[in-house]
């Protein structure tokens, strides 16, 4: 079990989990990161954060501190 | 026979980068009024739906339609300014018909919006935009499918086109005289609950919200139980049930319900929608390129000095030069002078329209050409998906000072004028990282405040000057990090967290329309308040400067600006400008930063010099030290900005007290500052003797250190959330 942080690029993923609460949550459920959802991570920005990633057919950007709640497999 | 017709209200609601503002530019043409919803930095726009011509339809009809083109959302959670006001306008002001624009290409994250509208009670069409881009993807998107599955009419459009956009409209008038569509279905427990919920009276009393509030309240949306005024019994039984509901799903009742939403969405998408899987679309490609990891910030780089460089350097600069000095110096104020002496006006009459009014007003109007220009470039970057990268590229910079990536544009802009700087915040999603940079933006030294700088550095410098203006630069970029970083500690500027969560949207070609829709309300805004307020102040400071105590015309050193110059200048005194006549200069910069120096060299009685003339530059060398003209220019800086950058704050913060907050910081800063400047530097640098001012400067250091340093309460809230 790992946080999408950890997804090298190029590699895809399955939401298990979403910690935290509150907005941010809220926030990535509504983007459509859910429970089941394969994520794909695309690219990090240039400075190293944040990352680019692919969720239900589109591109989202997240910030790493926040891709940590997002536990994958 | 007078026919009473009804008035119909229709809301427009998708999510950002579907296509909406297009649409709504589309169906109400020029008949739009754009404003700010009260008390928020968020656009309100509202229109009349105007008459089809090329289809030949919507006749006359058209007048009693009035289309409100709501923020772009994702969804309608509490936790989003943009969220609560689309939400509050549904349940308070009851639209007859939501028109829902839906990107075809983006099906699955635009239903679960969809299925959010459905809840409302309130008719519903479908726009289903974008439907190019799903057939140039190679998939197959049934439009009756979707309708029958959702239960409400979908209509095909094209925005960028303009095609179906009225037949959606004229849809959703018809559609407002029916019933709204079923919500959807969650699963068995869930809906239990709901009921249950339903049941207690606060909400039963709610009719046709019913379920919509049920299922806020199932989520514990906090500002719906408040907005209800449900009861503490009520709000016990409501926790019950949803406890016992999370118990059985073993999940948080947010999540349940998003989850659940999903799950449907993409069920129905998956049965309207035969997807082919390919490979890289185009904007992929680009996007390869453009946001990649080496080549991103050069790309970013040579696009921001093309944009500098046509519209403030080159292009812009020319024509606005020939409007300053052609167009409002010899063609408006030369005409007329010469009508007004034909006419054989008195010369008060002649100074105050030619010298006062045309030329306040000349001096802004002036910069519209090159805003124009500016306004051009960065609506195409905004609509052709490009500033969304921005952000994604230069957030790791700006978020530490807690602003946002796309913050760097209107700084960079300011660089030349504040005025577009501060407009171009607009393009900043977070309504705090807006707030703060419209606050920061006006410290990087403008067009404007190159003369002062350019006089100061000519008459205390003058052996070496070429490190006086970078300087200025430099410390207006320290200001801004600084101010940053203080700012975001305090309680104007924490609070909800928000988080950076941002779609990179599809990249597209802008639609024209919208373009130049874009441009002519900037413009428009722009000109209207050199119209107004500009002119008045222009009259306001004229008369000021002109005319003595006892309301008859003097010189400006008798003049009742000069008498409040003298009354003002002992507050300048600790900060190293005690001179009246410096105090006046600074007072005269809120008309336009370029006073300063002109009456400066009013005041000290060598007009008609510009700010070059040696004898000028000597006599302004004699009331400084190095030191406190040093200060003296800081000031100048940093302090309140124009009158024109003023109105822009007021416009684009929407509110009196946020402007009079952003006022009031920069000037307290410029003088905090202009103090350290001037006490430390006369101590460092002349070496005059300590005195009470010094440690006084230096407690003030202590004080700022404290202020960067302090731990920020709010990051260890987020950090237990965490934990």
């Amino acid at each position: 079990m790992k946080s999408l942080r950890e997804i090298h690029c190029g590699n895809t993923a399955t939401v298990i989990r979403l910690n935290g609460e509150g907005a941010l949550k809220r926030r990535i459920m509504d983007m459509g990161i859910t429970k089941g959802t394969s994520i794909t991570v695309r690219k990090v920005a240039p400075l190293g954060d944040p990352l680019e990633i692919t969720v239900r057919g589109y591109e989202l950007t997240i910030r790493k501190a926040d891709a940590e709640n997002i536990i994958v497999e | 026979m007078v026919v009473l017709m009804k008035t119909i209200k229709i809301a427009l609601i998708g999510n950002p980068n579907s296509g909406k503002t297009t649409l709504f530019n589309d169906l109400t043409g020029s008949n739009q009024y754009v404003g700010n919803w009260p008390g928020v930095t968020v656009e309100k726009k509202e229109g009349k739906l105007r008459t089809a011509d090329k289809t030949g339809h919507g006749g006359k009809a058209s007048a009693e339609v009035i289309i409100v083109d709501l923020p772009g959302i994702y969804s309608l959670s509490p936790y989003s300014l943009e969220e609560v006001i689309t939400r509050d306008f549904l349940v308070t002001q009851r639209p007859d018909v939501i028109l829902n624009i839906v990107d075809a290409s983006n099906l699955e994250r635009n239903l679960y919006l969809t299925s959010q509208l459905m809840e409302v009670g309130i008719p519903i069409v479908v726009a289903l935009n974008m439907m190019d881009v799903v057939r140039k993807n190679g998939d197959i998107l049934d439009p009756d499918k979707l309708s029958a599955l959702l239960g409400c009419p979908v209509v095909e459009t094209s925005a960028v086109k303009g095609d179906g956009s009225f037949e959606a409209a004229r849809c959703a008038v018809n559609q407002a005289a029916f019933t709204p569509p079923a919500p959807m279905e969650f699963e068995k427990t869930v809906e239990a609950a709901l009921k249950e919920i339903a049941s207690i009276p606060e909400v039963r009393k709610a009719g046709e919200l019913k379920r919509f509030y049920a299922i806020k309240l199932f989520e514990r949306d906090k500002k719906m139980t408040d907005s209800l005024g449900i009861k503490p019994a009520s709000i016990e039984k409501i926790e019950h049930i949803t406890g016992v509901c999370e118990a059985e799903l073993e999940d948080d009742s947010e999540s349940i319900i998003t989850n659940q939403r999903y799950e449907r969405v993409t069920k129905i998408a998956g049965q309207s929608l035969q997807k082919k899987r390919g490979g890289l679309t185009v904007s992929d490609k680009i996007d390869q390129v453009v946001t990649n990891r080496w080549l991103a910030i050069p790309i970013f780089a040579a696009i921001m000095f093309v944009v500098y460089y046509i519209s403030v350097s080159s292009l812009g600069t020319i024509i606005t030069d020939w409007a300053n000095e052609t167009l409002f110096g010899t063609w408006i104020s030369g005409g007329a002078s010469s009508l007004l002496e034909a006419a054989g006006a008195a010369e008060w009459l002649q100074s105050l329209i030619v010298g006062g009014l045309i030329g306040g007003v000349g001096a802004v109007l002036g910069f519209l050409p090159q805003m124009l220009i500016l306004f051009f470039f960065l609506s195409f970057l905004e609509d052709c998906g490009y500033m969304a990268r921005v952000a994604f590229i230069m957030d790791r910079i700006f978020r530490k000072f807690g602003l946002s990536g796309k913050s760097f544009i209107p700084m960079l802009i300011a660089s030349g004028c504040g005025v577009p700087g501060i407009m171009a915040s607009r393009t900043i999603e977070n309504e705090k990282d807006r707030r703060m940079t419209i606050m920061v933006t006006t410290f990087i030294p403008c067009g404007a405040k190159l003369p002062i700088i350019a006089m100061i550095a000519g008459a205390l410098f003058p052996d070496h000057s070429w490190w006086v203006a970078p300087s200025m630069y430099f410390f207006g970029v320290l200001m801004v990090i600084f101010s940053g970083l203080i700012l975001k500690k305090t309680r104007l500027f924490t609070g909800d967290l928000a988080p950076f969560v941002m779609e990179l949207p599809r990249y597209h070609m802008p639609a024209p329309r919208n373009l130049f829709l874009h441009i002519w309300e900037r413009g428009r805004a722009f000109v209207v308040k050199a119209g107004t307020v500009i002119f008045v102040a222009s009259g306001m400071i004229w008369f000021l400067s002109n005319f003595g105590w006892n309301l008859k015309l003097t010189t400006q050193d008798q003049s009742m600006l000069a008498g409040i110059g003298r009354f003002i200048a002992p507050v300048f005194a600790p900060v190293g400008f005690g001179d009246w006549r410096a105090a006046v200069a600074s007072v005269t910069g809120i008309a336009a930063k370029e006073n300063v120096v002109s009456t400066l060299s009013v005041l000290l009685g060598i007009a008609d010099t510009g700010g070059e003339d040696p004898a000028f530059l000597a006599t302004v060398a004699g009331m400084f030290t190095a030191v406190s003209a040093y200060s003296f220019m800081v000031f100048n800086m940093l302090c309140a900005p124009c009158a024109a950058a003023i109105g822009a704050t007021y416009r684009e913060m929407g509110s009196l007290k946020w402007t009079l907050i952003a006022v009031g910081y920069q000037t307290m800063l410029a003088y905090t500052m202009a103090f350290l400047i001037y006490q430390l530097g006369s101590v460092l640098f002349l070496g005059q003797g300590v005195t009470i001012a010094t440690i006084a400067a230096i407690a003030v250091v202590m004080v700022l250190l404290w202020l960067l340093l302090r731990p920020d309460r709010h990051a260890k809230v987020k950090n237990t959330a965490k934990a």
